[in-house]
């Protein structure tokens, strides 16, 4: 080794910077750049030009009539509600649905867990992009759900149950895609649970339901905190299943950035767009890191005893 | 004094898994624990009593056997049904609840009127001397003040029996022996049944009305402490509780009860026979290390010679060869002259009690 | 009278668990199915055939693909792999130092952000500086946001190790080369395959990010997939997707396999 390498803080330095520099560089600053853009004024051909400009963010809520007029015009705030409602539908539906089932994996016997985890995990590590082209095929006109209704003649050639290019479509495939990310966290701290502690509450005339609300379900909140988080942001990102499955009719903030980059050309508005989408992140995450302290704050008390 | 039953166990059998890869836990436990009473199951690890104890609790179903609770039958009662209670091995508090909401938390699913249960807590809390903790948080107390809490929330909702797992197991030594003569002064107190389970002799002895000691998913004896120790039914509860020797012996004769018996290396002993003892059988002779009185050389008594001592204070222990295969264990008191007059190489006598040799049924 | 039960047991939850595993894996399952189809329409099943299979293989634009996919994955991660593991280290056995916080938090910056977000923001730098390296540019990508997934788990088996063997080392007159070449690196080892595995798997199936910043030519697989899926489907695209999952799945047992070793020689 160098000699000069021998310092601690120069080893550490070292190590540490291709990683810093790397998504610094890459990631960092390019959010950076980002955030600048979405200041700037829209070149109509593509690209900026290097003038300051709060256009694009005034084009969230007004456009400009023909004699410069500022209107309200409720198409890109409707879009933003949208991707909450169907983010916030998708996490609840995952919650609910993840919930038992991590529970049922965390009472398994030890050597079960380890497959079913296993099982769960697979279609997360799986491309997000096939398994969504799997639910065309399954919600899709003449697909797998329309299937058994043709052949008893209940839906007619030109019929169809229209189940793609809807919320319902795109819901199903963000469950679809995040339900793993909802179930490990919760999964995690259901296993970290001393089951003892539910027999004391039996043992102390508490019915199944009562132990759940009142002993399982807080002590496993950190992991639903987690997993709720972890598959809220992708959601409200999303760009896959609102383009697959909503047919880019209904869109979501994530295919809207891309709309933006990739076919109107537009990179403020983009940006804008992006850093809305950024900071509803942001928001979620001081959340968590707020709701993290006040649990470490609880367990920092242990620390004294 | 004829006592009302608290809890009958009849016939109980507990398998854990099926066919060969299964495990018999229990295999047909009967015994019955009164009302009132401080009942100690004793054994080794895996011996069947924490699993017999949670039969009593609701948490596992019996395999065969029938369990009732004050003549009511409760092995089909699912554990929040039960009015049995439980301290659990390492307490099993509530840490996101108070010391005060851990206590509340039986008597609020009861559905007892709120007036009633801040009573019962504040008098539950006095009674373990935790009421300046009420609105601690579980971690922020000591193993002790843990344990007064698990007992103060078992107690809050009036059960019928107190089951307890171990509770002192993981106290240390001087807080244990004091938490003893609490626990026991806490059963008078209330007036509860309470069921003890522990793998510690000396817990089970010191405050135990009657002990059932358990092997290996069975019961070898049920008696008061005194019962116990000195009328072991078997050697498994001979060496189990204190330390005893044994000699195998072949019975020569009986007279009027009294057998006289020789052993392997020819030395004989009189005593009294076991029930349905008869000459030619072998036996094993059980013997109490401090029922041995050890003299100088002389005519009386057995003749042995101190192999090993070893000092422990408030005793020594000798291992005393007298020809047979083991040495015989005598426990001398250290006295105030100083400890032992002996020496290893010593030779010795060893004055036998005629009532300190028992014989041991087969 | 009401009937026994174990302590927190809730009825139906065992057929709940396998509903759940065929919600899971009936689509992957209907996928596959209809990539065995032989006629053209995906849906409309025409018998069973391996003619898609043929086909997607003789596609020379698969095959392009492919390959691309295959060099910036295996480039990606041998990259990322190095970089994590020096960022492990310096975080397990580092000791405490200022900026440590903030360092963990950039490594992971790239799991909490949107894809769609980094995608457009490196859009911005490659289009705004003119970088353009061809696959270097998505290889460039996706390094960045491989790192956090290769960091992961070498840092936990770092932080499972026992530093006394370390010690060990040291006191046996091992040099801190010595110490980390014959003892931390083996031991280590695991870790890094499984972060090496992670962030191959991750990389093979990034869609998002490389549809964003890869230049024509740089096309890899998934977003081959997405642009055959958006001009109509037929059964070839079934028979591409299977053959990715089955990549996909391949690896992840890999890994799992690797880190379920670890946990038996530990325990």
């Amino acid at each position: 080794m160098i000699a000069s390498a021998q310092t601690p803080a120069l080893r550490r330095f070292l190590g540490l910077l291709p990683a810093l520099a790397v998504i610094g560089l890459f990631m960092l600053v390019p959010v950076a750049i980002m955030a600048l853009y979405s200041f700037l004024e829209a070149n109509p051909f593509g690209g900026i030009v290097w003038r300051f400009s709060p256009e694009a963010y005034v084009q969230f809520l007004f456009e400009r009539d023909l004699a410069d007029n500022l209107v309200f015009q409720s198409g890109y705030l409707i879009i933003i509600l949208r991707s909450l409602g169907l983010a916030v539908l998708a996490t609840i539906l995952c919650l609910i649905v993840g919930f038992p089932i991590a529970y049922f994996i965390a009472r398994q016997p030890a050597r079960h867990r380890n497959i079913w985890i296993y099982l769960i995990t697979i279609p997360f590590w799986t491309n997000q992009l096939v398994r969504t082209f799997a639910w065309i095929i399954i919600l899709g006109r003449n697909g797998t759900i329309e299937l058994p209704f043709r052949w008893l003649g209940i839906l007619g050639a030109d019929d169809t149950l229209g189940l793609m290019y809807t919320d319902f479509a795109i819901v199903i495939g963000l469950i679809y895609a995040f339900i793993p990310i909802m179930v490990l966290p919760i999964y995690a701290s259901l296993e970290k649970l001393d089951f003892r502690l539910v027999e004391a509450s039996a043992d102390l005339y508490s019915s199944t339901f009562e132990t759940f609300r009142r002993v399982i379900i807080p002590l496993a909140k950190p992991g639903i905190v987690a997993g709720s988080i972890l598959v809220f942001i992708p959601c409200l990102g999303a760009f896959i299943q609102p383009d697959l499955l909503g047919g880019g009719k209904k869109l979501m903030l994530g295919s809207l950035v891309q709309f933006q980059f990739a076919t109107a050309r537009n990179w403020p508005f983009g940006a804008a767009v992006a850093m809305i989408l950024l900071a509803f992140v942001v928001l979620c995450l001081l959340w968590y890191a707020q709701a993290a302290r006040r649990a470490g704050a609880q367990s920092g008390a242990l620390a004294h005893a | 004094m004829e006592r009302k039953t608290a809890i009958d166990v009849a016939g109980v059998v507990k398998r854990f898994g099926h066919g060969p890869a299964g495990v018999v836990a229990l295999k047909d436990v009967s015994l019955t624990i009164r009302d009132n009473e401080f009942f100690t199951l004793l054994g080794p690890s895996g011996c069947g009593k924490t699993t017999l104890l949670r039969i009593l609790a609701g948490f596992e179903a019996v395999s065969d056997g029938a369990v009732s609770l004050y003549g009511e039958n409760i092995a089909g009662l699912p554990a929040n049904r039960r009015s049995v209670n439980t301290v659990f091995q390492h307490y099993a508090l509530f840490p996101h609840m108070t010391v005060a909401e851990n206590v509340a938390y039986g008597p609020q699913r009861l559905r007892r009127p709120a007036k009633e249960i801040a009573e019962t807590v504040a008098r539950m809390l006095q009674l373990v001397k935790m009421e300046k903790f009420a609105e601690r948080r579980p971690a922020q107390l000591s193993g002790g003040q843990q344990q007064r809490v698990a007992l103060a929330r078992a107690l809050a909702p009036h059960p019928k029996v107190l089951l307890l797992d171990e509770p002192l197991s993981a106290l240390d030594l001087k807080l244990r022996q004091a938490m003893r003569a609490e626990l026991k002064q806490l059963q008078r107190a209330t007036g509860i049944t309470f069921v003890f389970v522990t793998h510690d002799q000396e817990e089970a002895l010191s405050m135990s009305d009657r002990i059932a000691v358990m092997s290996e998913g069975e019961v070898q004896q049920i008696g008061t402490p005194a019962e116990i120790y000195e009328y072991p039914a078997n050697r498994f509860v001979a060496s189990f509780i204190g330390d005893a020797n044994f000699i195998t012996a072949e019975i020569d004769g009986i007279i009027d009860g009294v057998a006289s018996c020789r052993s392997a290396r020819g030395l004989s002993f009189t005593l009294a026979a076991a029930p349905g003892g008869k000459p030619g059988d072998r036996v094993t002779l059980f013997l109490r290390p401090e029922k041995v009185r050890m003299e100088a050389p002389g005519d009386a008594g057995l003749a042995g010679r101190i192999q090993t001592m070893e000092y422990l204070g408030q005793s020594i222990f000798y291992q005393v060869d007298i020809g047979e295969d083991a040495p015989l264990i005598v426990a001398g008191r250290n006295r105030d002259d100083g400890g032992t007059p002996y020496k290893t190489g010593d030779r010795v006598s060893l004055i036998i009690g005629a009532d300190a040799l028992r014989m041991l049924a087969a | 009278m009401p009937e026994f039960r174990n302590v927190g047991e809730v009825r139906g939850l065992r057929s709940a668990a396998f509903g759940f595993m065929v919600f899971l894996y009936l689509p992957i399952a209907i996928l596959i199915l209809y990539s065995f189809n032989s006629g053209s329409l995906v849906m409309v099943w025409s018998g069973f055939g391996l003619n898609w299979y043929a086909k997607a293989f003789a596609n020379a634009d698969i095959q392009r693909a492919a390959l691309n996919s295959l060099i910036v994955a295996t480039v990606a991660t041998a990259l990322a792999t190095v970089i994590a593991t020096l960022a492990a280290l310096v975080m397990t056995r580092g000791g405490p130092f200022r900026g440590r916080g903030a360092s963990l938090a950039m490594i992971s910056l790239p799991l909490m952000v949107p894809e769609i977000v980094t995608a457009v923001a490196m859009l911005i730098v490659f289009a705004g500086t003119g970088l353009s390296l061809g696959l270097g540019n998505v290889i460039i990508a996706h390094v960045t946001f491989c790192i956090p997934f290769a960091f992961m788990p070498i840092r936990a088996r770092l932080e499972g190790m026992d530093t006394t063997l370390e010690q060990a080392s040291a006191d046996l007159y091992g040099s801190d080369w010595a110490t980390f070449r014959y003892v931390t690196l083996p031991i280590l080892m695991p870790g890094i395959l499984a972060g090496a595995m992670l962030s191959f798997v991750i990389s093979l199936d990034d869609f998002i990010i490389t549809m964003m910043v890869a230049g024509a030519g740089s096309t890899t697989l998934p977003v081959y997939i997405y642009s055959m899926i958006r001009q109509g489907v037929t059964p070839e695209v079934n028979a591409v997707s299977s053959l990715l999952l089955l990549a996909s799945v391949l690896l992840v047992t890999l890994y799992w396999l690797v880190t379920r070793n670890r946990d038996a020689a530990t325990a």
